[in-house]
């Protein structure tokens, strides 16, 4: 009996472990995972962006807090894109129809693509909706949000400001 | 009957390793599929309301469900 429930104690802790596994999200990335993905106007790629400060935001039409970013981000984007900002939107609705109706309401000035099957995200591991990732000049990952909250723009701008060199 | 309670421990082991092993993970960005309409338990209230309204009246009765009234298929 007692080889017999350690036996099956091993099995529960290690079935466990894969369910645990599964669930879990890497959130210690350094360098941004690369992507290449379509927009309106053909493809983005991170490579081509090298160089440049990219605030890279995952999003959804159904995302509530996404319909608050937005207007943030247009206007940082208009603020600091003479000095080599860019942002990619990365929208992940499985139905491109309610991206496209969420494009026509807000017009973001700045780059949309779109990732409906989400690789990109599973390859950045996004935590939650809205996510979105500041990368520096050199495709490193500097700082990393998991929703959005309109009280801390200020520091998601500061951290901005701050990745450009000096 | 040592025995029995034995078995029935291995079981219900058994199950517990199997019921771990079926966790799934929803990502984020598959929550828009859980949230559609067709996910709810009930997706057309009106027309379950309607359905209930028919079946309880010709029954002579209501109860036990979300709809009030006699019987009489007049409320």
């Amino acid at each position: 009996m007692k080889q017999w429930s350690r036996s099956f104690f091993i099995l529960l802790v290690l079935a466990l472990s894969v369910a645990a596994k599964s669930a879990k999200i890497p959130t210690d990335l350094k360098t941004a995972p690369p992507f290449d993905l379509p927009t309106r106007s053909g493809n983005i790629s991170l490579d081509s962006l090298r160089g440049k400060v990219v605030l890279i935001d995952f999003w959804a039409s159904w995302c509530a807090p996404c319909r608050q970013s937005f207007p943030w981000m247009s206007k940082v984007y208009d603020r600091y894109k003479s000095k080599g900002f860019e942002i990619v939107a990365i929208n992940l609705d499985k139905n491109k129809d309610l991206a496209d109706d969420f494009i026509f309401e807000f017009s973001p000035p700045f780059t949309v693509a779109f990732d409906p099957e989400g690789k990109t995200a599973e390859a950045y591991g996004v935590p939650a909706m809205p996510s979105s990732y500041i990368v520096n000049q050199d495709g490193t990952i500097i700082h990393s949000h998991a929703g959005f909250d309109p009280k801390k723009t200020d520091i998601v701008e500061k951290e901005i400001q701050e990745a450009f060199p000096r | 009957m040592k025995t029995i309670i034995r078995w029935k421990l291995r079981l219900l082991l058994i199950f517990l390793s199997f019921t771990a092993f079926g966790c799934a993970t929803i990502h984020p960005w598959d929550r828009d599929l859980l949230a559609e309409k067709k996910m709810s338990l009930n997706p057309s209230p009106m027309v379950r309301a309607v359905d209930n309204h028919i079946y309880f009246s010709k029954e002579g009765s209501t109860g036990g469900d979300d709809i009030g009234g006699g019987g009489c298929g007049c409320n």
